[in-house]
């Protein structure tokens, strides 16, 4: 039975902005997606040049090589405005903060044999690093990109990132105690130990990258697809396998979280490249350069962690590769 | 038995990620925060203004999300549009979406890219934490206007019109300004200058005045970010307390900054004045008020404090407290005259707002301004609505018609003039004209707007075509308030005297 209930009716005189309307052809509902990001940067007429950067202008297309006819085809599969986002995450956060409050309440991570925590103290925990280097270039895409779809989304990404850092650092204060010389010890081994030197480089050289969709590629696909792969599939494997199956418990928020991001990784890859083959050439070449460069990076880390360490490498390799090539990346 | 840390400690932990880097030098990693001649010799002893880590943040300001929109949810499904106090208040909303929206995602832009290349880890991660609550400003401003986009004209192309129509190159060029300074003076401006100083005089009037005449999603908004806004200014504050205490060449540095930001912002807010006084029905106080409560006690307040590092208030304090006296009528003024070429209404205000104003301004409204307005209230009256078919002077650093008065004589209009590269610069004030003599080469480039008109780059010769250029739907979007589709449709709506029967008028 339904039950009528009886309102004043005054009729709308539109639906919605008129720039969305234009990039409808028509005027009617926009979704809330569309209302928060859809032309909101400004494009022209800007009063002054950066004096950090007085050859271009304040929002600049030409701060990448890519060339796009509409930077507003950048758009989030997640449909992620600043509401969805943070309230998404507040959900997994809620979740992540329950299994570490379950796994120290009742010292489950006692029972991970000390060799298998040491491999976590000395080879993961470092990783904060990474990820804080993440966080830095996702913000450089914020500031420098071109369009509020794929800046706002850098922006939140970079956040993640920093989250990202900030459970790997739970988990180290977790294993210890909060003894908080594990972490020290992890800065240290980021910064000499033979094995992250190769990463380390990695990341410094993509902070002094000046083209930010080249650091798109860079961070966002090639650099995270091979070290997510590495540390939280083929590692995790590892250590469960060895007693550490507590631990899996406090990485599902990165997992999930990578999981998730990868569709809007992925996404602007595509989008990019279907733009046209000039894109496509310049995709396919940094994808190229930069996935050989990780590869080497990461190969002393795989070595000290595996028995088949250079299998791995070219394993989780062609993993990166299909699911570039799925993206539309020639490989 | 876990050892404990405290939140200091841990929070330290949780941000202080960074490393020397050596593959590539530091220089070149971080390479604006040194141009600028600020001299920092230790990033440690940066205080954190706030220590929230992400799981925190995602926690609260999800929270704090899901309320807000389920209020403006609310809002739309009972047309609360119904409830407030009169559709001219709509227009502070207009004048918000079109000038102060696009400056909120300006400032998500501006922190991400301190947030990238401050040196200091901790500085980075307040303001990347800032540049995503001003995403959260900007997208929720949106979405909160979006339901009066739908019943009222002069919101739809706020986008475009803010890169175009002439008063909106007031808060658009401020913020080109502070987002193509380097990352101290930007927050300098944006962290200390605006948020802290001033912020109280752009988002009080607008939020109590959005209480005041019943707009509930508006004032919802407001209170929903009030926290964000608290988390800002104590950002703005420290690293205002950071600069100085570094080094004490940094001393002259700031204080030339916030002589510059102060007057920049002074001048933004000069819309606001004209939006407290004369645009909403009922006025929580007036500009005056708000100036000396804000401004001259609580900034006298803060400066005092700020004199121990030998930071003084601006010496041109004394030109607004001369000038609160004046200057939203000054404004309004101006935006009557203009209201052919602005995407709001403008009206002349009834005996009880001009009895209100007496009441409020008893030295200056009755002597100055009331014979004007009433003047123009005939004529209007009389089927002899003034607007103005001819492109105003503009100030070349407010970009501000010239239309305010020198500080000892409101009868007289205020003029000063620089010449640079063989070109001659107008200014409102000697203020502004200082502004634009400490850095010529930058504020030669400002985009005029009409001289911009008269160069043929705003879509042709003639008012018709600039207006087309702007995208306005004429007489709906402009004109005066009296005979506006808007005005129409609420006395429709509300089954007042004068309304139309028939349909809603669609513009």
């Amino acid at each position: 039975m339904q039950i009528d209930i009886k309102a004043k009716e005054v009729k709308p005189i539109r639906h919605t902005y008129s720039h969305i309307a234009r990039r409808f052809g028509e005027d009617k509902p926009a979704t809330r997606y569309q209302e928060a990001v859809l032309d909101v940067q400004a494009v022209d007429n800007f009063h002054y040049r950066p004096t950090w950067q007085p050859d271009k202008e304040l929002y600049d297309p030409t701060r990448t090589a890519i060339i796009m006819e509409d930077w507003y085809s950048f758009l989030d599969p997640r449909q992620y405005y600043y509401g969805t986002y943070t309230m998404a995450r507040a959900k997994q956060q809620a979740s992540a903060d329950q299994s570490f409050k379950f796994v120290e309440k009742r010292n489950l991570l006692d029972q991970i044999p000390t060799d298998v925590k040491q491999t976590i103290l000395d080879y993961v925990v470092p990783l904060r690093h990474y990820e804080w280097g993440a966080n830095m270039n996702n913000y450089q895409i914020c500031a420098m990109g071109y369009g509020a779809a794929i800046t706002s989304a850098a922006a939140m990404h970079g956040a993640d990132r920093l989250g990202n850092a900030q459970y790997i650092t739970r988990i180290a204060l977790a294993l210890s105690d909060n003894d908080t010389s594990v972490l020290d010890n992890a800065l240290a081994g980021w910064t000499d130990k033979t094995q992250w030197q190769g990463l380390r480089k990695l990341v410094e050289d993509s902070l002094v990258v000046q083209d930010w969709f080249e650091l798109f590629v860079a961070q966002n696909l090639v650099m995270d697809g091979l070290v997510m792969m590495l540390f939280f599939e083929k590692l995790e494997a590892q250590l469960v396998a060895a007693g550490a199956s507590t631990y899996a418990m406090l990485t599902e928020f990165i997992v999930d979280w990578h999981a998730e991001s990868m569709r809007w990784v992925d996404k602007q890859i595509s989008v990019a490249i279907s733009e046209s083959e000039a894109n496509a050439d310049l995709l396919n070449g940094w994808f190229a350069q930069w996935t050989d460069a990780a590869q080497g990076a990461l190969a002393p880390l795989a070595d000290a962690l595996f028995d088949n360490g250079s299998e791995v490498i070219s394993s989780i390799t062609e993993s990166l590769k299909s699911r570039a090539a799925k993206a539309g990346v020639s490989v | 038995m876990a050892n404990k840390l405290n939140m200091r400690d841990r929070y330290k932990l949780m941000t202080r990620l960074g490393w020397e880097t050596s593959y590539q030098p530091m220089d070149k990693v971080f390479p604006y925060d040194s141009y600028e001649g600020i001299k920092i010799k230790d990033w440690d002893a940066w205080e954190d203004p706030f220590r929230m880590t992400m799981d925190a943040y995602w926690k609260y300001q999800g929270e704090k999300e899901k309320k807000l929109y389920a209020i403006m949810d609310a809002f739309s499904q009972s047309n609360g549009h119904l409830n407030i106090s009169d559709a001219r208040y709509v227009n502070a909303l207009k004048l918000f979406l079109q000038g102060v929206s696009p400056l909120e995602y300006q400032a998500h832009r501006g922190f991400a890219r301190q947030g990238r290349h401050f040196t200091g880890e901790g500085a980075r991660v307040a303001c990347q934490m800032q540049s995503l609550d001003e995403l959260r400003h900007v997208q929720t401003q949106i979405h909160g206007m979006s339901h009066f986009n739908k019943y009222f004209d002069g919101f739809h192309d706020f986008a475009h019109w803010h890169d175009r129509v002439w008063y909106l190159s007031v808060p658009k060029s401020f913020f080109d300004d502070a987002n193509t300074a380097g990352p101290f003076e930007f927050m300098v401006a944006i962290g200390f200058s605006f948020e802290y100083v001033l912020t109280n005089l752009l988002f009080v009037p607008f939020m109590s005045g959005a209480a005041y005449n019943g707009d509930m999603s508006t004032v919802s908004f407001g209170f929903s970010a009030q926290s964000d806004e608290a988390r800002h200014m104590t950002l703005g504050l420290e690293a205002i307390r950071f600069m100085l205490e570094q080094h004490e060449d940094n001393v002259p540095i700031v204080q030339r900054w916030i002589d510059k930001w102060l007057w920049r912002g002074y001048k933004v807010l000069s819309l606001v004045s004209a939006m407290m006084d004369y645009m909403l029905p009922e006025s929580p106080m007036s500009w005056k008020e708000a100036w000396e409560v804000y401004f001259e006690q609580n900034g006298g307040a803060l400066f005092n404090d700020l004199a121990r590092y030998g930071i003084t208030v601006p010496d041109y304090a004394e030109i607004c407290t001369k000038e609160k006296e004046h200057l939203s009528h000054q404004v309004w003024g101006i935006l009557y005259n203009h209201t052919a070429a602005a995407a709001i209404h403008t009206w002349m205000p009834d005996d009880a707002k001009m009895n209100w104003l007496s009441e409020k301004y008893p030295d200056t409204f009755d002597k100055y301004y009331r014979p004007r307005f009433e003047y123009w209230r005939d004529q209007a009256e009389n089927g002899n609505r003034y607007y103005s078919q001819t492109l105003p002077l503009v100030c070349q650093t407010c970009q501000i018609p010239m239309g305010f008065t020198e500080p000892d004589d409101p009868t007289q209009i205020s003029y000063r003039v620089s010449e640079y590269n063989g070109d001659k610069y107008h200014f409102c004030s000697d203020p502004c004209k200082a502004i634009f003599d400490f850095e010529p080469e930058k504020y030669c480039h400002a985009w005029m707007p009409p001289q911009q008109i008269f160069q043929g780059n705003c879509g042709g010769e003639g008012l018709p075509a600039v207006l087309e250029h702007y995208k306005f739907n004429l007489g709906a979007d402009n004109m005066d308030y009296v005979g506006s589709p808007d005005e129409a449709n609420w006395n429709l709506w509300k089954g007042l005297n004068g309304s139309v029967s028939g349909d809603v008028k669609a513009s």
